[in-house]
């Protein structure tokens, strides 16, 4: 800074010191809002409650304050802490541990005090928590076995409408195959809990990740 | 809450020497009671945690900072919240903002914690942010928050971390809690609270206006020993009330970043303090 400035050395510094505060509130501000953008991320295996808005939504809304998880009378909802993966202090739920018995009078939506699950959902079977997808063919013990099994099938709280055993043929043997219904499927997480293989062969995912139009897929028969 | 009535200043025991801390510790600890009884015994008089709470199934309790940052984001207004926000504005507004740093937030009895270790440990070296930083911090979270659509402060926020954690599960947010605790013990006096905290200088703000004040009535006795200063986290506001320029000048405090924590009427000996309203009397005498 050159001397002959006008103004006084006491302005000078205060506006100098004025801008180093703002730059740095700058930079903290970008790197909270980076780290802010990161944790909108969420992981395929933690669903969130009925009612949550998309997680873009989601994020702004939910403040973190766990009523939800008060709420649920089968301790169904967790509260994420720091290191679990999930944005810490968000209600989530692991479907193959403890999946959604789907309550009638949705006290989790009822508990939330800022609509980040939305009190639009007034019938649990509009939920739409995630869709189940049977994730592995070849291990499903219907499908790649021909066995009688209908875990997934037997633990559905609306069998018959969201999932269904279709019977299919390949090469000339029969058998059953679990077939889900995008529509009428809430993603509560019984079939996935259910299921007998060591790693579930049926899961619940976010329904943004799920494609319906291929053959495979929950919903179309082959 | 009544003013102090102490003894001679000779005769001032424990107890009239801590009244004040004591009550504050029992403050914190009672409110993080409240929030434990539920999941330990199964009491719910109140339900959720700091960001957001329900009071015997009745009263919602929003922190509204939280949810400022919620509607900086995008979020649209909810009635249970923004009302559960208002009541805890209000509330504050009465009893001092920063009365939730000193009666209420967790985090400050680890930052009291670490600045008694400081003292005894006697470590000397501290860099002080500048004054006003937490401003700026906050305003740094309301601006990543709306860039970015989400809560940003509650990402890293020790407060709620903290008191979360301990009502639900703390995870790993122990090391955000011993970050704040080593910083404040090894880097800078009184760090965080007093120059960081964006939460601290939000109810700083909204407490500007509220009516509980400390004022230092019996300027008059005070000796110059400096007890107050040393224990104060926020000496600066002290000056204008104790030592005016303008010797008529009203010996109340005002400035937003008292805590109406009440220490320095436990420490003066000289019995100078007194917790009052904002419109209380001028100074008093010393004719006693």
């Amino acid at each position: 800074m050159s001397e002959e400035g006008t103004s006084k050395p006491g302005r000078r510094q205060f506006v100098a010191s004025c801008l180093g505060m703002a730059g740095s509130a700058g930079v903290l501000g970008l790197l909270l809002g980076t780290y802010s953008e990161q944790s909108k991320a969420r992981p395929a295996w933690a669903i969130r409650p009925p009612g949550a808005l998309a997680e873009e939504d989601f994020a702004s809304a939910c403040v973190r304050c766990g009523l939800c998880v008060r709420a649920c009378p089968y301790d169904t909802l967790k509260l994420a802490e720091l290191g679990d993966g999930v944005t810490a202090g968000t209600p989530y739920f692991v479907a193959r541990q403890v999946p959604c018995e789907m309550c009638a009078d949705i006290p989790c939506v009822e508990a939330c005090p800022t609509g980040a699950l939305t009190k639009e959902l007034k019938d649990i079977r509009k939920a739409e928590m995630g869709v189940a997808v049977l994730t592995s063919r070849d291990t499903c013990y219907a499908v790649a076995r021909g066995a009688n099994c209908r875990a997934c099938y037997l633990a559905c709280p609306i069998k018959d409408e969201a999932i269904s055993m279709e019977r299919r043929q390949t090469d000339g043997r029969g058998y059953f195959e679990p077939t889900v219904h995008r529509d009428k499927c809430t993603g509560c997480g019984k079939c996935e809990q259910a299921c007998v293989t060591a790693e579930a062969s049926i899961k619940v995912l976010p329904r943004d990740l799920v494609r319906h139009d291929r053959p495979g897929g929950a919903g179309k028969k082959v | 809450m009544a003013a102090v009535t102490t003894s001679t200043p000779s005769a001032r025991g424990f107890f009239a020497r801590n009244q004040w801390l004591l009550a504050r510790r029992s403050s914190q600890i009672a409110i993080l009671a409240l929030f434990l009884i539920g999941p330990w015994f199964g009491v719910w008089w109140l339900k959720g945690n700091l960001a957001s709470s329900i009071f015997l199934d009745t009263l919602p309790l929003t922190d509204p900072f939280v949810l400022l940052q919620s509607y900086a984001g995008g979020h649209a207004i909810a009635t249970t919240a923004l009302l559960g926000a208002i009541t805890v504005l209000a509330v504050y507004a009465l009893i001092g903002g920063r009365v939730y740093c000193s009666w209420v937030c967790p985090v400050n009895i680890v930052t009291d914690a670490a600045h008694w270790l400081r003292t005894t440990l006697r470590i000397g070296a501290n860099w002080q942010p500048r004054k006003g930083t937490r401003l700026w911090i906050l305003a740094a979270s309301i601006g990543a928050s709306a860039a970015t659509g989400a809560i940003a402060w509650e990402l890293v926020n020790p407060v709620t971390m903290l008191q979360r954690g301990l009502v639900f599960g703390l995870g790993l947010a122990w090391i955000i809690v011993l970050a704040v605790f080593l910083f404040d013990l090894m880097v800078s006096r009184r760090g965080w609270c007093s120059y960081l905290c964006p939460v601290g200088a939000f109810y700083g703000i909204a407490g500007k206006v509220s009516l509980v004040r400390v004022s230092a009535v019996r300027r008059n006795a005070c000796t110059d020993c400096g007890d107050c200063f040393r224990v104060c986290p926020e000496p600066h506001v002290i000056v204008p009330a104790l030592k005016p320029k303008d010797p008529t000048a009203s010996p109340v405090i005002l400035s937003g970043d008292c805590t109406n924590c009440g220490r320095c009427l436990d420490v003066c000996a000289d019995d100078v303090f007194e917790m009052g309203g904002r419109f209380g009397k001028g100074v008093k005498s010393i004719n006693s």
